[in-house]
């Protein structure tokens, strides 16, 4: 018999995790698939009962994402505009059945390439908050991710939260994704953007793409190239395939390298496009 | 273990699980819940939705600790007091479940979004439904029946008068059940005492292997009961569909064709079986290189596959009409272009599964199936018993389309409960599913078609290989029917149609809706629309012009009486103009998203190819009065277990609800075929018209009465009126047979073949169901990606028995050839589960509007033909023709995913 452990304090979750070899279970939807036709046999942390890690809370400087905020609580949360692309990535995630169960942790700490949650939370500049029996600490999201699968969350940590700092001007934001069919679908390629709007110019540009190399990427190239420029349609055409030189996208069923290199470019441009017609 | 609570349908609930346990399996096998339907135990199909504490889940997603204290609904939940509730009146008025294996998953969806939404729209239904797989209904029913919740007036369902039910739109008879859950499929029943079987499968696609030791492992493993080896076979290790081909190993012998193929089976508790790993196992493997594709099993010196079949060549098929290479001298107009397919999943919701028991020197197995009395011959055959010996139970089916008719669960369970002297059940994960049974044949297709310059068609080369896979299965059947589809529904004067089927070291392709007419529809009417384009003619009215008629013959030399394609044509020709025009419109000021409407037809020869395939029927009256329909004809979503009840109601001349049906148990039934091929409508319709006949003629003779006569049934009596006469009979003054009844008829229909000749002529088929099909799709030229926006469906189907079941097959249909089209490839070790391997969602599906055309087949019971297969295969190629209008792209190779069009886009501009 296995261990099946159901804290209902981060104290208590950390203790165990210090103690044990646990795997961290949530909203169970990347543990199952993972093990069909397999024996259930890992010693289990099962967190779903800390009451505080779930939720949205609004702080002087940031927002704050409880690791157990299901997408489905992303969806029916009111929260500004500038969160738009997550919420709509959050409606994109499988099926409203996978909406209700799965967690935002969950899908970072899965760490699949092709993970929807990943680009809207880079775009929004997001640290990632852990916590040990050796305390709290922070780091930016694109450091936690390290590769296909793979994280920086040490075996005795649980993620708490996301911190999303507030932008500096009025910000929009969008998400696009593209799959092979309407639901329940792995995305080929997403692209996350964020404009915070200065008085008709772009006061920072945050823009992600997943599914285009082991891990989700900022095209720090391309923000730097349209910083400072006017909020106006056709800003698209300042976006070139050399912008998207630092994605590594791979063959795979879903799509060749070079396509997905291709449609990053128009997912680009058209996020772009999209948030300057809605600014 | 531990002790969880939870509310379940109001209900306090107590178990002792092990907390890390799936919610589904413990519904389902611990608290015997079985509504709550399992396809794939990843969050992937969602048949297992249920509500807790409102909310949509996937119950193989949530531990079941995570339950404790939470309020649960199921599908058994939701009718109050015996009585439906409105949501699942609408489901079975409307007819959104077929087989119903998805039916529960889709009311939970449902009922979670009109809690929160009273009158949704479409798009709000596609969004709360989105997580719930479909194989059968297209999602278009479902969805209208969500939105005409309490409005039962618009189903227009009609309880039809006697003498009337064949024709009528009458309510599913079976359709209650699918909607309360209470349905059983294979694997919602078995004894308690039931052990469970797994199999185990080979990891590679060709390798030779040796058994070790297993006393180790039992003796680790208390709860490990026995382990099955081909050595355990107690007749012949090999089955196959054909009565001289039984070349699949019911266990891999020493050797492995394919991965995914049985090797030996663990028999024990559930959780000793699912918790032994492969790896423990001593099995030593002698990995070797498979020869895989469509060039290397067909090279000089490719390792072969069967030693019965030299250079991995299964069969050739041909039809050879006329003079090709004078009807190719003398047209105008000439294209050859080459095609390429790959393997399709059937993808039914429900997993293989069920379970036997020895009955002293018999054996029992009840089982999902479409061909209860081919298992039973070929579960005889492995037995080494008398085919008496079997009884085969078929359970309600959750899906078939070809991909349960040859043998998976059926001779694993019963050489274990035959050995064990005790129940054995199993249950195929989706991943062995998908590993381990029948694909559709990839196919590569060349082919060329000739016309004159008046657009009439005057020559059609064709030459198509299929990849059958490791093994036979249905690969002889394909290579048949192939040749004689090749030229579609067409009037062709000089045809030369080859096939090849060849084996690989792949998944075994079988039969899938269609048997390689759906890939040999995608090169005829590509070449349709080039003809149409190079003469100037309408792509649409190139197809009329050309449409076999009756009278006419086709490539095998047979004169059709029933061939309804031009008419079928003629009801699309308003929308077909229509649609073009807006399409035209449309692209004159959108450079991005380009509209296109494209046309498909497609024929389909119902029943099997130049052989015998029978129906038997029966109808029996016991003297207190109850007539029972005895049907072999196993229902597996399409409806025949209302169709057929139709088809007796009319042919005896009695009202529908006085009749009873017992389906498909062997012991109990006559053998009616498969129910494949789109046969059962055609074949067993016959079959249970004059079973009816029979009875009613048997009823009046005794009553001496003429023909006009009624007959009513009450209790222990009969009551036989004409005109003012009226005559009762006392049926328990009648002599009773051995089953007790008093009266019994009889209805015997084989279809009129004759088999083919060296050329390929001869009348392989009864008759032929018609179809087209137009599509309108919108294609994002920068993203390749296809959207169909809406389908028109024109089917001839002779004679429509229950046209809410026609519709349901032609949005079935669609729904799966859109998924050909579009999205669907099973690549062998790849894509063996349903998130890799992409079915068409309810946000998939347009709009489809239906054309019903009868034109009777003089053989057919009341002109009846069949319509299962023929809903799917014109699809693809009017998908196809739209892309071609949207974007100058000529799709040769399905499916068409949104990498493949982009490619071809940005070639075509180059």
């Amino acid at each position: 018999m296995t261990l099946y452990l159901q804290p209902k304090s981060i104290d208590e979750a950390v203790k165990a995790l210090s103690e044990n070899s646990l795997f961290v279970l949530a909203g169970g939807t990347d543990y199952y698939p993972a093990r069909v036709g397999k024996p259930l046999d890992e010693d289990i942390l099962d967190i779903t009962g800390i009451a505080d890690l779930r939720g949205v809370t609004e702080n002087n400087d940031h927002f704050h994402i409880g690791a157990l905020t299901h997408w489905t609580d992303i969806i029916e949360t009111e929260l500004p505009d500038y969160f738009d692309g997550l919420k709509l990535a959050a409606r994109e995630i499988g099926g409203v059945q996978i909406q209700n169960a799965g967690t935002i942790a969950g899908n970072i700490c899965n760490a699949s390439p092709a993970a929807d949650g990943i680009p809207p939370l880079l775009s929004l500049n997001a640290d990632i908050v852990l916590a040990s029996t050796r305390g709290e600490h922070s780091m930016p999201l694109a450091k936690f991710i390290m590769g296909n699968r793979k994280t920086r969350c040490a075996s005795d940590e649980i993620v708490t939260g996301f911190r999303i700092p507030k932008p500096a001007h009025p910000a929009t934001s969008t998400f696009l994704k593209l799959g092979a069919r309407k639901y329940l679908v792995i995305s080929i390629v997403m692209v996350a953007a964020v404009i915070e709007n200065d008085n008709g110019n772009i006061g920072a540009v945050r823009i992600a793409v997943g599914s285009c190399s082991a891990a989700a990427k900022r095209l720090h190239m391309l923000e730097r190239a349209l910083a400072g420029q006017a909020i106006t349609a056709g800003i698209g055409d300042l976006v070139t395939e050399g912008h998207l030189n630092q994605l590594s996208p791979i063959n795979d069923v879903r799509g060749s390298a070079d396509y997905r290199r291709d449609v990053a470019l128009t997912l680009v441009r058209r996020a772009l496009e999209e948030l300057v017609a809605s600014a | 273990m531990t002790e969880i609570n939870f509310t379940l349908n109001g209900k306090t609930t107590t178990v002792d699980a092990n907390p890390v346990r799936r919610l589904a399996h413990v519904l389902r096998d611990d608290l015997g819940f079985t509504g709550t339907k399992i396809g794939c135990d990843a969050g992937d199909c969602g048949a297992c939705t249920v509500r807790l504490d409102g909310r949509q889940l996937c119950a193989c997603l949530v531990p079941v600790a995570q339950a404790n204290g939470a309020e649960i609904v199921t599908v058994e939940g939701l009718s109050k007091s015996g009585k439906l509730s409105p949501l699942q009146e609408a489901f079975h008025l409307y007819g959104a479940a077929q087989c119903g294996i998805c039916t529960p998953g889709m009311l939970m969806a449902a009922s979670d979004l009109l809690d929160r939404n009273r009158s949704p729209s479409e798009e709000e239904v596609f969004d709360a439904l989105g997580g719930v797989l479909c194989r059968c209904t297209g999602y278009r029913k479902i969805v209208d029946a969500i939105l005409h919740i309490g409005n039962t007036a618009d189903a227009n369902i009609i309880d039809p008068a006697v003498g009337e039910a064949v024709g009528a739109r009458a309510a599913k008879l079976d359709g209650e059940q699918k909607v309360t859950g209470t349905e059983l499929y294979g694997a919602d029943q078995a004894p308690e005492d039931a052990l469970w079987l797994r199999a185990v499968r080979s990891p590679f696609w060709r390798a030779t292997f040796s058994l070790g030791d297993f006393e180790p492992l039992k003796a680790k493993y208390p709860g490990l009961v026995d382990i099955l080896t081909a050595d355990d076979v107690p007749g012949l290790n090999g089955f196959g569909i054909y009565p001289d081909v039984k070349d699949q190993p019911v266990f891999a012998d020493g050797f492995v064709r394919y991965r995914g193929e049985a090797v030996i089976a663990l028999v024990g508790d559930a959780e000793t079986i699912s918790e032994i790993r492969d790896d423990e196992l001593p099995i030593s493997w002698q990995e070797q290189d498979p020869v895989q594709g469509f060039g290397p099993p067909l090279a000089e010196e490719a390792p072969q596959l069967h030693n019965d079949y030299p250079g991995n060549i299964l069969a050739h098929g041909a039809t050879f009409k006329g003079d090709i290479d004078c009807g190719f001298d003398e047209s105008t107009t000439i294209f050859e272009e080459s095609f390429s397919t790959g393997f399709v999943e059937h993808g039914y919701i429900e997993p293989e599964a069920g379970w036997a028991r020895r009955v002293g020197d018999r054996i029992e197995v009840t089982v999902t199936t479409q061909s209860p009395y081919m298992d039973r011959d070929e579960v005889a055959i492995i037995m080494g018993l008398a085919p008496e010996d079997v009884r085969i139970i078929p359970t309600a089916c959750g899906g078939g389309f070809g991909g349960k008719l040859d043998q998976t669960v059926q001779p694993l369970v019963a050489i274990a409960a035959w050995k064990l002297n005790r129940p054995v059940r199993c249950t195929f994960n989706r991943l062995e599913s998908m590993a381990a049974t029948t694909k559709r044949h990839p196919s590569r297709i060349t082919a060329r078609y000739a016309c004159s310059d008046d657009g009439k068609l005057q020559a059609y080369e064709f030459n198509g290989d299929f990849n059958t896979g490791a093994y036979v299965s249905w690969g002889l059947t394909v290579k048949d029917r192939v040749p004689i589809h090749a030229t579609g529904p067409y009037y062709v004067p000089n045809v030369s149609a080859k096939s090849r089927a060849f084996f690989a070291n792949e998944t075994p392709a079988g039969a899938f809706r269609g048997f390689g007419v759906p890939q040999a529809a995608i090169a005829h009417d590509a070449l349709m629309d080039m003809m149409a384009e190079k003469t100037g003619i309408d792509p649409l009215e190139f197809r009329h012009i050309n449409a076999i008629r009756k009278g006419q013959e086709t490539a095998t030399g047979q004169k059709l009486e029933s061939a309804g394609l031009d008419q079928c044509l003629e009801a699309l020709r308003d929308d077909w103009h229509a649609w073009r025009a807006e399409a035209e419109a449309h692209n004159a000021t959108n450079k991005t998203r380009r509209r296109g409407v494209g046309v498909g037809c497609m024929w389909y020869g119902c029943g099997n190819t130049s052989i015998a395939n029978p129906s038997t029927m029966h109808i029996g009256l016991t003297a207190d009065g109850t007539v029972t329909l005895y049907s072999g004809a196993q229902d597996i979503g399409q409806g025949t277990n209302t169709t057929m009840m139709q088809a007796a109601a009319d042919g005896l001349g009695i009202a529908l609800d006085q009749l009873n049906l017992v389906c498909g148990d062997t012991d109990l039934t006559a053998d009616a075929g498969k129910s494949s091929a789109s046969r059962q409508a055609y074949v067993s319709g016959n079959a249970v018209k004059l079973a009816g006949e029979d009875l009613r003629g048997q009823i009046l003779r005794l009553a001496n009465v003429g023909e006009n006569a009624t007959i009513e049934f009450g209790t222990g009596t009969l009551t036989v009126r004409e005109g003012e006469t009226s005559r009762e009979i006392d049926l328990s003054s009648l002599p009773k047979s051995e089953n007790g009844e008093v009266l019994r008829g009889e209805g015997y229909f084989d279809p009129p073949t004759e088999p083919l000749d060296k050329n390929g002529q001869g009348k392989p088929y009864g008759t032929y169901g018609f179809a087209a099909q137009i599509a309108d799709v919108e294609v994002d030229v920068q993203l390749g990606t296809v959207k169909v926006l809406r389908i028109a469906a024109a089917h001839d189907v002779g004679q429509a028995i229950n046209p809410q079941q026609v519709e349901g097959q032609i949005h079935g249909g669609v729904a799966q050839g859109l998924g050909l089209a579009l999205m669907e490839e099973y690549i062998p070790g790849r894509t063996e589960n349903l998130h890799d391997y992409l079915m068409p969602t309810i946000g998939d599906i347009p709009d489809i509007k239906t054309y019903i055309i009868e034109d009777p087949e003089p053989t057919g019971p009341w002109g009846a033909k069949g319509i299962g297969e023929p809903a799917l295969c014109a699809t693809a190629p009017a998908i196809f023709g739209g892309i071609y209008q949207a974007t100058g792209v000529r799709v040769t190779q399905a499916p068409c995913t949104p990498d493949r069009l982009r490619a071809a886009i940005l070639s075509n501009k180059a």
